[in-house]
């Protein structure tokens, strides 16, 4: 088999190599030689990024479910797989980001035996033990479907409400306890971010982030496919994230405005700079995008709309985390290159894996077999071209 | 598997240190005495650190000549203890807030969730724990009192029962109103702790958090709020969207019934 040198390969394999070396890194000389992190910042950009939007750009596989299983959505059929995929290799990735970041991973298993079920992240990591397992099985069909065993796939079917029904309880668990984590951190985390409904908003904006998140990989994994794209698929989804939008939007102003907090969030400072940028990002700009008739019914448009306000949902999810702190903590936080690196890896393994499932597993829908052609021209790093959104 | 309520704070009976920083000389020797009793390397170098780390579990801070002790608060109610996916800290009965390495899987949110920022890591290890004071629980269950406090020369570290040392402290205030500023840092603070300051200046001026800013509630209360709930959600929500599944799955058994039904319907008419 002969493997063309592309730009994408070859951006994957210095990804990779340096990736490598910063796993060399981590585990040989310790989390301290690894990154920035600090006993005023326990916390850094691995829980940050790897973390709380690694599970949140992941909601786009139970928001999927939920649609066109739970309420039966049929129209939105084709995009069930792929979202789900998604958000399967979203939590396997997930934990491999958490092997990295916890400083004892190889002791990961004594959640399972010491268990302290006040602790926010005992119910993080049940939620994401059991959820990867449904998630597991709500994938399991695609490799029968492709081996063609027709018996595994009817059991899998007779335990599927009890799969959707399970696996939608516990995202919406295990979204909202990840804002959960940072309630005991009050005299810590900035006013423009503390707030009691912390998991609220974390289980709301990983609804639009869902959506938002179908919207792109739908769009990309098309355009890397050379399929055609379903545009009245986009155009629900479209509808629905702008609603979602607005909903968030309007609890997060009611929040601030019952915490008699807006007179500081309209004064320029550090932090009201980079809320300015998360609201601008998550809200504003995609809200007025979508209030177009124009760019909701135009795929170029919604893809826009949809990566902008992703944009904004990780500017949240980053200033949650790292740059609520600064003030309380008297410095920046910086992480190193290595963190970053390792973060990519990740992100590119994601890319490969997708791709490779797609290949050859029956992700999208039947209609694909007129396209099959098409597939067959591009080889296995067809997906590569998504990489380079890879600093989502 | 999940308990309702947190467990109620152990508020009596247990054992405190008061530090009164206005007997404080600032010789250092609780220092040295907390590192010999936790077996770190104390020198010049580790006594001219003026913070807290992995190998420095107490520190004796020196501003405007006065001085001003910083170690683990050993809260009532502890946020690390209940943060703790495994359980690896938890609060003796004496008093000490200890820590137990082998459940530790090293999430570090004991760390990010305590208001004094006191537990420290060994960031260089490749099995790095979890480091703060832990009140010498050996010695404490055995009735003595906390290296810290034997070594002291002055009386300003003092070991005893949280109650007695409350007097106390409120005794040394009545009667010299001029040295003491009106105030017990960690009577109230968080909860309560069982380390008790007295001063003639803010402590807040030496790293410690403003009363204000970490209130009086103990902090397990923050997360306990959402976590009490869960064992409700669950049910209610699985309910929740099993109805939702039902009834939407149910109309289309309905349609596909009705469809069925015409169609006989129409043959019948042929």
């Amino acid at each position: 088999m002969k493997v063309q040198l592309t730009f994408w390969r070859v951006v994957f394999a210095v990804i990779m190599i340096l990736g490598l070396y910063s796993t060399y890194v981590r585990y040989l000389h310790g989390l301290g030689a690894v990154s920035n992190m600090t006993d005023q910042f326990p916390w850094g950009f691995w829980i940050g990024f790897d973390c709380l939007c690694g599970v949140m750009l992941a909601a786009g596989g139970f928001c999927m479910v939920g649609a066109v299983y739970l309420f039966n959505v049929e129209s939105l059929h084709s995009v069930v797989r792929p979202a789900v995929l998604t958000a399967f290799l979203g939590y396997l990735l997930f934990i491999v980001g958490l092997l990295f970041d916890l400083g004892r991973p190889w002791f990961i298993w004594h959640q399972l035996i010491y268990m302290n079920p006040h602790s926010v992240m005992f119910e993080v990591g049940m939620c994401v033990m059991t959820y990867t397992t449904v998630q597991f099985f709500e994938f399991l069909p695609n490799v029968f479907e492709r081996l063609n065993w027709k018996t595994p796939i009817k059991w899998i079917h007779k335990v599927y409400p009890i799969l959707i029904v399970g696996g939608i309880l516990l995202s919406t668990l295990h979204q909202s306890s990840l804002g959960s984590l940072y309630l005991i951190m009050p005299s810590k985390l900035h006013p423009f971010w503390y707030t009691p409904a912390l998991p609220f908003f974390f289980f709301g904006s990983a609804v639009a982030v869902g959506l938002a998140m179908t919207i792109f990989e739908s769009t990309q994994s098309a355009k890397a496919l050379g399929r055609h794209l379903e545009l009245s698929v986009l155009v629900r989804l479209g509808g629905a994230l702008l609603v979602a939008l607005w909903v968030n939007a309007l609890l997060r102003f009611e929040d601030f405005v019952h915490r008699g907090i807006l007179g500081q969030i309209v004064k320029p400072s550090y932090e009201a700079y980079f809320l300015w940028l998360e609201l601008a990002l998550s809200f504003v700009i995609p809200i007025a995008l979508l209030s177009f008739k124009k760019v909701r019914l135009s795929p170029n448009g919604l893809y826009l709309a949809s990566v902008i306000s992703l944009f904004g949902f990780i500017t949240n999810r980053l200033n949650v985390s790292l740059i609520g702190f600064e003030t309380y903590v008297g410095h920046h936080y910086m992480p190193k290159w290595t963190e970053f690196s390792v973060t990519l890896m990740i992100i590119a393994t994601g890319f490969f894996l997708f791709a490779v499932a797609v290949k050859y597993l029956p992700i999208f829908p039947t209609e694909e077999t007129e396209a099959q052609p098409s597939r067959v021209r591009e080889p296995v790093l067809s997906g590569a071209p998504i990489l380079e959104h890879a600093g989502d | 598997m999940l308990e309702r309520s947190l467990p109620e704070p152990i508020h009596f009976m247990s054992k405190a240190l008061l530090y009164d920083s206005t007997m404080c000389i600032g010789c250092k020797q609780c220092e040295q005495a907390c590192a010999t009793q936790n077996n770190l390397p104390y020198n010049d170098a580790v006594a001219a650190e003026d913070r807290q780390s992995e190998h420095k579990y107490t520190v004796v801070l020196t501003k405007n000549e006065k001085f001003m002790r910083r170690l683990c608060m050993h809260c009532e109610s502890p946020a690390c203890a209940s943060v703790c996916p495994v359980g690896a800290f938890h609060k003796t009965k004496e008093g000490p807030v200890v820590y137990d390495v082998w459940k530790c899987i090293g999430c570090r949110y004991c760390m990010a969730a305590c208001a004094f920022s006191q537990p420290k890591y060994e960031w260089e290890s490749l099995n790095p724990r979890v480091r703060k004071c832990i009140m010498c629980p050996d010695r404490v269950t055995a009735g003595k009192q906390t290296a810290c406090a034997e070594i002291c020369p002055t009386g300003a570290t003092k070991f005893g029962d949280r109650d007695d040392l409350i007097r106390e402290a409120r005794e040394r205030i009545a009667q010299n109103p001029s040295t003491y500023l009106n105030r017990i840092y960690g009577l109230h603070e968080v909860g309560g702790t069982c380390v008790l300051i007295l001063a003639g200046v803010k402590v807040e001026d030496f790293g410690y958090p403003t009363s204000a800013k970490i209130g009086d509630t103990p902090m397990p209360e923050y997360t306990g709020r959402v976590m009490e709930r869960v064992p409700d959600f669950i049910p209610v929500w699985s309910l929740v969207l099993g109805g939702i599944y039902w009834i939407s799955h149910r109309r289309e058994e309905v349609a596909a019934a009705e469809a069925q039904e015409k169609e006989k319907k129409n043959g019948g008419a042929r």
